[in-house]
C-alpha cells in the first residue's frame, strides 16, 4: 500500500498482465474480473472466524452435487417399472457407480448441514441486517430451493420412502380451500404418485440444480457489494480493516475445504448408508404404506412443525410460516448491533433457538404419539416466539456492550491480551518453540 | 509475521506451497478418473458380451443374422462350391490378403460381423433375395462395396474385409460367438 489510503476503495490490487493473457485480458477482462472477486483485490474484513469458510464450502457442496448428479442421471432411469432397478444397476454395475450414488447422497446431506450452519451463523452475528437485507433473501431463497430440489431428488430412486414421502408432501397442497383437490391431481398428472410424477420430479431436479447455482452467483454478487460482515459486526472503516481476499481468506477457506473433504469421504467410504433410511431399498408398492414415514434428517424440524399443528390446513400454514418468517427477520430484528457478542441477552436467546431447533428434529424423527406432541407443540410454540415476540422486545429492552471503535483496533487489543496471556510461557520453554528449525 | 529462515533451497512457505499445490493436482486427478471410467461398458453390459446360437436349421446355402454386441453377426452355411470359389482366389490379389483357410473355422460355416468396413453400413446378401454383389457374397448398397463369398472385400471403397469375431464350436451345432 503506498502513501496513506484513507478510505478501502483508496486500495487497488489490479493485475498488470501482459503477453497472451494481456490479450486476452484487454478483450475480456476475464482474469480482474475472478482476481476482484476472490482474488487480491477483493478487500475482506481481517477478523473473520471459521464460521465464515460455510459460503465458499456451501459452493462447493453445490458443485459436487452437479457432478455426480450429471453421472447419475445418464445412468438412471425415469420410469415407474424401471426406476429402482437403474439405481440397483448403478450400485452394482456402473464404474463407480456406488461411489457417485453415495457422494451425491450424503453429498446432499452435508450440504445442508452446511447451509444451517451458514444461516445460524448468519442469525448470531447479524448479518442479515442492513444493508445485507436482500442478501439475506437470497440465501433463503436458496433454501427454499434446496429443500424442494432434495425432496424431489429422494423421490428418484422409487423405493417405498420415495413413494409414501412423495405422496404425503403431494397431499399437503390438498389442504389448500377450494383448489386444493384439483391442485393434487395436477401435480400427480394422474390420481395417484406415479409415472407423470416421476417424470416431471425428474426434470425439475436437474432444472432447479441450475436454478440455484444462478441464484448463488447473485448471492455472491450481493455480497460483493457490501462485502462480508464480520464477528465483530461493525462496518470496515478504512485500510487497515481488511486483508486481499487472496491468498489469506483462499488458504483459509483450502484448510476448512480439507477438514470437509476428510469428513465426506469418512461418511462415504465408512458409513454411506448412516443417514438413509433403510426402506427406500425397498420398490415402492402403491398398495403398502411403511410403518414409520420420516423424512431425511435435514428436514424433521420442518416436519416436526408440520405435525404440531392438529388441522390439515393449519399444519401445511405453520410449515410455510416456519420459513417465511424468517424472511421478516431483518425487521423483527429491532437492535441496531449485528453481533451477538455485544448483546447479552440475544446471545442467550440465540442458543436457546438452536437447542429448540434441535429438538423439533428429534421430535420430527420420533413417532407421533404420546410425549412427544405436546413437546413438539412447545417446541414449535417457542420456534415462533422466538422471531415474533423475542426479537423485537430484546432488540429494544437490551443495553448492548460497547462496540469497538473500528476491526484494526479490536483486533490489536486482542493480539495484544494474547501476548501478555502467553508471556510467561514463552519464557518457560523457549527450546520446543523452535524444536524442527 | 516473522520471516522464516532462508535455507539455500528456500523457505519452509515454499515447501507448503508446492506440497499443498502437488498434493491438489494429485487428488483431482485421482477424482476424475471415476468420471471417464464410468462412461465404460458397466459390469452388465460386458456379462452379456458373448451369444449362443443354434445353427442346425441353417441349410447349405442359406444364412442367418444374429445381434450381438449391439451389431449383426452373418453366419453363413456355405455350399462346396462357395468354399471352392473362395480358395480358388489368388490371396496376392486381394486389398487386405488373407486366405479363406484363416478366416473360418469350419470350412462350410463363415462367421463375419456384417458391418461394412466403409463406413458401417449393413451389406446386403444374407436373404435369398438381395444382391450379393459380384463375388457371390455381400453387397454394401450404401456406397457399392462388394466382398466375396470369404467376405473379402474385392470391389468399392471399404478398406478391409468384413471382421471375423471370436467364435467357437461348443457343438457341432452350437457356436458361441464372443
Amino acid at each position: 500500500m503506498s502513501g496513506e489510503p484513507q478510505h478501502i476503495d483508496d486500495v487497488h490490487h489490479e493485475l498488470k498482465l501482459r503477453g497472451v493473457l494481456g490479450w486476452i485480458e484487454y478483450r475480456l477482462p476475464v482474469f480482474n474480473w475472478i482476481n476482484n472477486a476472490v482474488g487480491t483485490n477483493y478487500p475482506t474484513p481481517k477478523n473473520l472466524n471459521y464460521f465464515w469458510n460455510f459460503g465458499a464450502l456451501a459452493g462447493i457442496a453445490l458443485v459436487i452435487q452437479i457432478l455426480t448428479g450429471i453421472v447419475l442421471a445418464a445412468h438412471y432411469v425415469p420410469t415407474v417399472d424401471g426406476a429402482f432397478a437403474s439405481v440397483e444397476r448403478i450400485m452394482r454395475d456402473v464404474n463407480y457407480g456406488w461411489l457417485f450414488r453415495y457422494v451425491h447422497a450424503n453429498g446432499a446431506s452435508l450440504f445442508f448441514a452446511i447451509v444451517y450452519v451458514h444461516l445460524f451463523r448468519n442469525l448470531y452475528y447479524g448479518s442479515y441486517k442492513y444493508p445485507r437485507e436482500l442478501l439475506w433473501w437470497l440465501g433463503l431463497i436458496i433454501l427454499l430451493l434446496m429443500i424442494i430440489t432434495a425432496f424431489m431428488g429422494y423421490v428418484l430412486p422409487w423405493g417405498q420412502m420415495s413413494y409414501w414421502g412423495a405422496t404425503v408432501i403431494t397431499n399437503l397442497f390438498g389442504a389448500i380451500p377450494v383448489i386444493g383437490d384439483e391442485l393434487v391431481l395436477w401435480l400427480w398428472g394422474g390420481y395417484s404418485v406415479g409415472e407423470a410424477l416421476l417424470r416431471g420430479f425428474y426434470s425439475l431436479h436437474y432444472l432447479l440444480a441450475f436454478v440455484i447455482a444462478g441464484l448463488a452467483i447473485l448471492h455472491i454478487w450481493a455480497l460483493h457489494q457490501h462485502r462480508s460482515n464480520n464477528p465483530l459486526g461493525i462496518d470496515i472503516k478504512g485500510p487497515q480493516d481488511v486483508l486481499p481476499f487472496h491468498p489469506y481468506y483462499t488458504t483459509k477457506d483450502l484448510f476448512g475445504l480439507g477438514i470437509y473433504l476428510i469428513l465426506f469421504a469418512a461418511l462415504v467410504f465408512y458409513m454411506p448408508n448412516a443417514l438413509g433410511e433403510p426402506d427406500n431399498y425397498i420398490p415402492a408398492d402403491p398398495l403398502q404404506t411403511p410403518a414409520h414415514i420420516v423424512p431425511e434428517w435435514y428436514l424433521l424440524p420442518f416436519y416436526a412443525i408440520l405435525r404440531a399443528i392438529p388441522d390439515k390446513l393449519g399444519g401445511v400454514m405453520a410449515l410455510a410460516a416456519a420459513l417465511l418468517v424468517l424472511f421478516v427477520v431483518p425487521w423483527l430484528d429491532t437492535s441496531k448491533v449485528r453481533s451477538a457478542r455485544f448483546r447479552p441477552i440475544y446471545k442467550q436467546l440465540f442458543w436457546i433457538l438452536v437447542a429448540d431447533v434441535f429438538l423439533l428434529g428429534y421430535i420430527g424423527g420420533s413417532p407421533a404419539e404420546g410425549i412427544y406432541i405436546p413437546i413438539g407443540q412447545l417446541a414449535t410454540a417457542y420456534y415462533f416466539l422466538h422471531f415474533l415476540v423475542l426479537l423485537p422486545i430484546v432488540g429494544k429492552l437490551e443495553s448492548p456492550k460497547p462496540l469497538p471503535d473500528s476491526i484494526a483496533t479490536a483486533v490489536l487489543e486482542e493480539n495484544k491480551r494474547k501476548r501478555a496471556r502467553k508471556l510467561p510461557q514463552v519464557g518457560a520453554q523457549p527450546t520446543s518453540a523452535g524444536g524442527h528449525h | 509475521m516473522t520471516a522464516e529462515p532462508k535455507g539455500d533451497d528456500g523457505t519452509r512457505r515454499d515447501f507448503i506451497y508446492i506440497a499443498t499445490g502437488a498434493f491438489a493436482t494429485v487428488g483431482a486427478g485421482i477424482a476424475t478418473w471415476p468420471f471417464i471410467d464410468q462412461m465404460n461398458p458397466a459390469a452388465d453390459v460386458l456379462a452379456l458380451a458373448s451369444l449362443e446360437v443354434d445353427i442346425s436349421g441353417i441349410q447349405p446355402g442359406h444364412a442367418l443374422t444374429v445381434k450381438w454386441r449391439g451389431k449383426p453377426v452373418f453366419i453363413r452355411h456355405r455350399t462346396p462350391d462357395e468354399v471352392q470359389q473362395a480358395r480358388a482366389v489368388n490371396v496376392a490379389d486381394l486389398r487386405d490378403p488373407v486366405r479363406d483357410e484363416d478366416r473360418v473355422q469350419q470350412a462350410e460355416w463363415l462367421i463375419v460381423v456384417g458391418i461394412c468396413t466403409h463406413l458401417g453400413c449393413i451389406p446386403l446378401g444374407v436373404k435369398e433375395t438381395d444382391p450379393k454383389g459380384d463375388f457371390d457374397g455381400y453387397f454394401c448398397p450404401c456406397h457399392g462395396s462388394h466382398y466375396d463369398s470369404s467376405a473379402r472385400v474385392r470391389k468399392g471403397p471399404a478398406p478391409r474385409n468384413l471382421e471375423v469375431p471370436a467364435y467357437e464350436f461348443l457343438t457341432p451345432t452350437l457356436v458361441k460367438i464372443g
